[in-house]
């Protein structure tokens, strides 16, 4: 009984830690990106390496998602003879939904793994204390450049996510289930209202951050050699998952009662 | 000069430091021995405020380490110059843009001026026309001196050396140990150097000290270490596998 209660309360002083450490982290971040000097080039080949080179999967993966979305309303709307709702129903899942979330998973799965190991194996290698003797910031080095570009990329890409993810849901609406092309993109953009795109891209920047603070953090508490570093990617990615349901379903929940 | 003064730290399960005082003089190579995972590392990261401990103080030319806030330890630590035992080069630059990092990062040097102090320093550790290649182009013994012509790049006052010669093939850690000496000379620096390569400490320490369970066990000149009297120093630095040292693990 008592080894329980001593594990519990080690467990739960693991978890304010990892909490106070994230959230420090956090703050750390915000009030780096104001002090100069700012790093211009790391920040656009961030930029680069987080948006530009994620958006071949994130194309793959909203159109499969669009078409996908088509087909299984198709399923249902067809019975009703209501096909025509389907562009509508794809759009506002689109924006409002699948969009954010979606490429917030794919991000966080492809761009916050490749943080996590990098900045981890820095900490492994002493290169991040390398930095810190070299009078160096690691959080305005390292994660000033990163949670900036991911801040403006993710919900770039969410919103190429979203028109891809329409573009999807047109093809199989337009030469699949034969509903006119006019017709279509009218119910597309008659359904849709600013508060749809605005809740989505809200939502992506949250992501963003918790993505960006999620893996950083993780990289810089990483110990123990390679394996630490696989257990730190590991533990980054299903962090960043289970947080980003968690924060859609929150501000689901939140923009229902602000914008009904 | 550095004091150190009634330094702590434990970590989850054990004492490292425990009340440790030692004066470090402004010029001289002094080295600290001890076995593996007794703390010298440890020792060495207060030095420069990469770790904070839970008591005691750290002087650096009467700025107290431990009292300082992160952007107040950058400002001394443009002083210092530090090589780690797996040299720590950024993988992600060359070994230009390695050496070249402090300059660039905090002056206002123009890049030629940088390229010929980089190549200045690359010259001082012995080598010479490699600043376009990764540090994974390089061997071990070429990390630790490209490492080296980082630490020394701005000139720095103090330098800490974490275990220079470890891994390396004989003949290459005993240039390592010239150039200790060598840098120590030509720069008028302060060496602290970590080790427990014996070979090296002989050759290169104006003092030698020996860290034993968290405390400066003896301190003195080499040939005074070399000939003492205490069980305890004489098991570590004649590597027996019997002694004090073993029996009390």
């Amino acid at each position: 009984m008592q080894e329980w209660i001593k594990d519990l309360g080690a467990k739960a002083l693991r978890f304010f830690i990892y909490i106070g450490g994230t959230f420090n982290l956090m703050v750390g971040t915000v009030f780096q990106i104001f002090v100069l000097p700012f790093r211009r080039k790391e920040w656009i080949n961030q930029m680069y390496k987080i948006g530009v080179m994620s958006f071949p999967i994130v194309f793959m993966v909203a159109l499969f998602t669009g078409m996908v979305l088509a087909l299984q309303s198709a399923y249902q709307l067809t019975k009703m003879n209501a096909q025509m709702y389907i562009s509508s129903l794809v759009a506002l899942s689109m924006l409002r939904e699948l969009g954010p979330v979606l490429t917030a998973l794919v991000i966080a799965g492809r761009v916050g793994a490749s943080i996590t190991a990098e900045l981890g194996t820095m900490k492994v290698s002493e290169q991040i204390d390398a930095l810190r003797t070299l009078a160096t910031n690691p959080v305005k080095y390292l994660v000033v450049p990163r949670f900036l570009a991911l801040c403006i990329m993710l919900p770039i890409l969410t919103v190429y996510a979203d028109f891809i993810g329409i573009i999807g849901g047109y093809l199989i609406g337009v030469y699949k289930l034969l509903i006119g092309s006019t017709i279509y993109w009218k119910m597309t953009f008659d359904t849709l209202a600013f508060k749809d795109l605005f809740t989505g891209l809200f939502k992506s920047l949250i992501f963003a951050m918790i993505i960006c603070v999620v893996s950083c953090y993780e990289g810089f508490i990483t110990e123990g050699g390679a394996e630490g570093v696989g257990k730190a990617t590991t533990r980054s990615v299903v962090i960043s998952f289970i947080l980003i349901i968690a924060a859609d379903c929150l501000f689901t929940a939140l923009f229902y009662f602000i914008f009904p | 000069m550095i004091e150190i003064i009634n330094l702590s730290k434990s970590f989850t399960s054990s004492k490292v430091l425990d009340n440790l005082n030692l004066i470090i003089n402004s010029g001289e190579v002094i080295v600290i021995i001890g076995r593996s995972g007794c703390g010298k590392s440890v020792l060495l990261k207060h030095i420069i405020g990469l770790i904070k401990p839970d008591m005691g103080q750290v002087i650096v030319d009467g700025n107290d380490m431990t009292r300082l806030e992160e952007y107040e330890m950058d400002k001394l630590r443009l002083s210092f110059g530090m090589l780690f035992q797996g040299s720590a080069l950024f993988d992600s630059m060359t070994v230009g843009e390695n050496v070249g990092f402090t300059l660039r990062e905090h002056t206002d040097i123009p890049k030629k001026e940088i390229r010929e102090k980089v190549a200045n320093s690359l010259e001082l550790v012995g080598l010479r026309g490699i600043e376009n290649q990764m540090p994974a182009e390089l061997s071990g013994g070429m990390k630790k001196r490209v490492g080296l012509a980082r630490a020394i790049c701005n000139r720095p006052k103090i330098i800490l050396y974490d275990e220079p010669t470890t891994g390396l093939d004989p003949i290459m850690a005993d240039a390592i140990n010239d150039l200790i000496i060598d840098l120590n000379n030509k720069l008028n620096v302060t060496s602290i150097v970590v080790t427990h390569d014996m070979v090296s400490a002989y050759k290169i320490a104006d003092r030698i000290a020996m860290l034993y369970k968290g405390k400066i066990l003896a301190i003195g000149a080499p040939s005074e270490i070399k000939n003492t009297k205490d069980p305890i120093v004489k098991q570590f630095i004649t590597g027996a596998a019997k002694g004090p040292i073993t029996e009390d693990a």
